[in-house]
């Protein structure tokens, strides 16, 4: 028994991470309805970025993790002006190829200042903690609590501030949202910077348990993407229980069949349940 | 310019790629064009599904890999001849092509890009974790070169490009027969509306599967191909870059055309090539400079040209038209006046 709440742990852990980028990509998708294919990319940003101010500023885990988020934010509302802007009346597949675009600039460009070695994020909560009989590394302990007070600060946000709830008034309708006076650039822009904060959260939270390097970005994106399509394009809901279902599907299934096809599993469940349902598990019809 | 359109300016470019050899002295370019063709092959096929009937694929190069794999496993591990291994290729990818469409082309839009993007993970990820069959990370080593026949041989760099360029000529000529019959136009119409072409009688589903079905083949023996000529396989070739890769080449080139595609995967590689000096920096240069021929040439080089030409010929209607229509007022009541 002993064994399942580890690997309910694991999964909740790992669950955590994805829903913190499927949130940001969900966002993003319900202002813009654009696949940003570059937000995994924005995910290894955010970690690299936290590294060189750990490694080579000196400065502590928080701050970095603070200074890495505003990096990204900016990088992402760039993304947003420099490309998504311009060919907002482009067709569809040119946004997502100009994500594509960008996703292979930033990797590049992180390979080309970094290198293309794996690097190790240090932790100050590296130490082994025990709780309801379980001992597990602090750090997981600390992704589940960041992951909870970030989603439950962003949805106060969303549905208690007046910034917030003109994000969902444009997700909503755009037309209508300009009608009563909503600058909708500035909220893009808001939208975008949210979501590249998530992602770089995210990853200076699960770095540390992980490894740091130009690729990392690629398998938690396409996760993440099947985790929205799971709950939802532009669901804030669908991405917290679909990051979860995945993130404990492939704990139990890593852990109860085998490892070497824990990454499969994601994949496997999408195919599984777009076949029995093709419109995902929470929305009520095409979007 | 005249002579650059329609059959003259085909055979040109056939005639060109024919002396090609003859004009570089280096193998090393023969191999690297003998490389753009096989990638332009499988960029002709995701032009169907992609330029033609509106479905971005992004499994495109697993199916590729699946190709490959299929040559170099059958060659290798069960001692079949090449060429029976080729056709074999193309069948295998025809019969998952029908499979994973069938699936995936009940989504739309978005959804269907990231569920392909998932399908080429899975392909990947299966060849890299199922050693027993595939050799997971070691990869096949020592694919036998495409058997000669009637006195032909495939081994050398030069045999290797004439039959390479062969295969992309009878490629690019079927889909030339395919995008102007009534099926190409009936996938034009799935891209233009859904609606309107289901309205019009199009059987939707049935419509998208056989796009789907086509343009996978086409990849499927690009990839075997690219066994026989490469003779070396690794997981990566299934990885997302490639895929993107080639819809680059399509996008650069031209999306919806025929020479597009063909075009694209000759240029790019070349100024990646050239970019080479930059090394790691290449795609930091790269990136951007997709980016700008997004928003700046979104229609691809022979787009950009077939648009400017078409909006020349609407223009010179319009005169012919304006020049007439004084005529045509006065000629009505002479007319009239003789009735």
């Amino acid at each position: 028994m002993d064994l399942f709440f580890q690997q309910l742990l694991n999964g909740l852990t790992i669950g955590g991470v994805y829903s913190l980028v499927a949130l940001g990509l969900t966002l993003v998708y319900g202002i813009l309805h654009v696949p940003n294919f570059a937000h995994g990319a924005l995910y290894m940003a955010g970690a690299f970025v936290a590294f060189y101010f750990m490694e080579s500023l000196g400065l502590n885990y928080w701050l970095a993790m603070l200074g890495s988020a505003l990096v990204v934010a900016v990088l992402s509302m760039l993304a947003e002006r420099l490309v998504f802007h311009k060919l907002r009346n482009a067709p569809p597949l040119h946004d997502m190829i100009a994500a594509i675009g960008i996703l292979l600039f930033l990797e590049a460009g992180a390979q080309a200042i970094w290198g293309a070695d794996f690097h190790r994020m240090q932790s100050p909560y590296g130490q082994l903690v025990e709780i309801f009989g379980l001992t597990t590394v602090a750090q997981r302990l600390l992704i589940i609590a960041g992951a909870v007070v970030l989603v439950t600060v962003l949805h106060l946000f969303l549905t208690r501030t007046t910034t917030g709830l003109t994000i969902i008034a444009m997700a909503q309708n755009r037309d209508g949202a300009a009608l009563v006076g909503i600058d909708a650039t500035r909220v893009t822009m808001l939208v975008f910077a949210i979501s590249g904060a998530l992602a770089a959260v995210a990853a200076v939270l699960y770095s540390p348990i992980n490894l740091v390097y130009p690729a990392m970005g690629h398998l938690v994106i396409t996760k993440a993407f099947v985790i929205i399509i799971l709950g939802g394009m532009g669901s804030f809901p669908g991405a917290i229980v679909g990051g979860l279902i995945i993130g404990l599907a492939e704990a139990f299934g890593g852990f109860y069949f085998s490892t070497d096809y824990k990454d499969l599993i994601a994949f496997v469940l999408l195919v599984v349940i777009l076949s029995v349902r093709p419109q995902g598990l929470f929305s009520k019809g095409a979007h | 310019m005249k002579l650059l359109q329609g059959k003259t300016g085909w055979a040109l470019l056939i005639a060109l790629a024919l002396v090609f050899p003859y004009m570089v002295s280096n193998t090393y370019f023969l191999s690297v064009m003998t490389q753009s063709y096989i990638f332009a092959i499988a960029a002709l096929g995701l032009n169907l599904i992609t330029g033609y009937t509106g479905q971005f694929n992004l499994a495109h190069g697993g199916f590729m890999a699946i190709g490959a794999y299929a040559v170099g496993l059958l060659t290798t591990d069960y001692q079949w001849g090449f060429w029976t291994s080729f056709v074999a290729a193309g069948a295998i990818c025809g019969v998952v092509g029908y499979l994973v469409g069938a699936l995936s082309l009940r989504m739309t839009g978005h959804v269907f890009s990231i569920f392909t993007l998932c399908v080429g993970y899975i392909i990947y990820l299966l060849i890299e974790k199922w050693e027993d069959v595939t050799h997971g990370a070691v990869g096949v080593m020592g694919i036998p070169a495409p058997t000669g026949f009637g006195g032909l041989e495939f081994e050398s760099a030069k045999g290797q490009y004439y039959l390479v360029l062969v295969f992309l000529i009878l490629g690019a000529y079927i889909m030339h027969r395919i995008v102007h019959s009534l099926l190409g136009r009936s996938f034009v119409a799935v891209r233009n509306s859904e609606a309107l072409a289901e309205a019009l009688g199009i059987p939707l589903a049935r419509t998208k599967r056989l796009a789907f079905v086509l343009s996978v083949i086409y990849a499927g023996l690009a990839g075997g191909l690219y066994a026989g000529v490469v003779r070396f396989l690794g997981p990566d070739l299934a990885a997302t870059h490639h895929t993107f890769e080639l819809v680059m080449f399509m996008l650069v080139g031209g999306i919806g055309t025929i020479l597009g595609p063909i075009l694209g995967s000759i240029l790019v590689p070349w100024l990646t090539q050239s970019l080479q000096f930059l090394q790691d920096y290449r795609m930091v240069v790269f990136g951007p400079v997709l980016i700008l021929l997004l928003i700046f040439v979104p229609n691809g080089i022979v787009g950009t040209i077939l648009h400017r030409r078409a909006r020349r010929a609407a223009a010179l209607r319009e005169q012919a038209q304006a020049a007439n229509a004084p005529a045509a007022a006065s000629s009505t009541p002479t007319g009239a006046r003789h009735a």
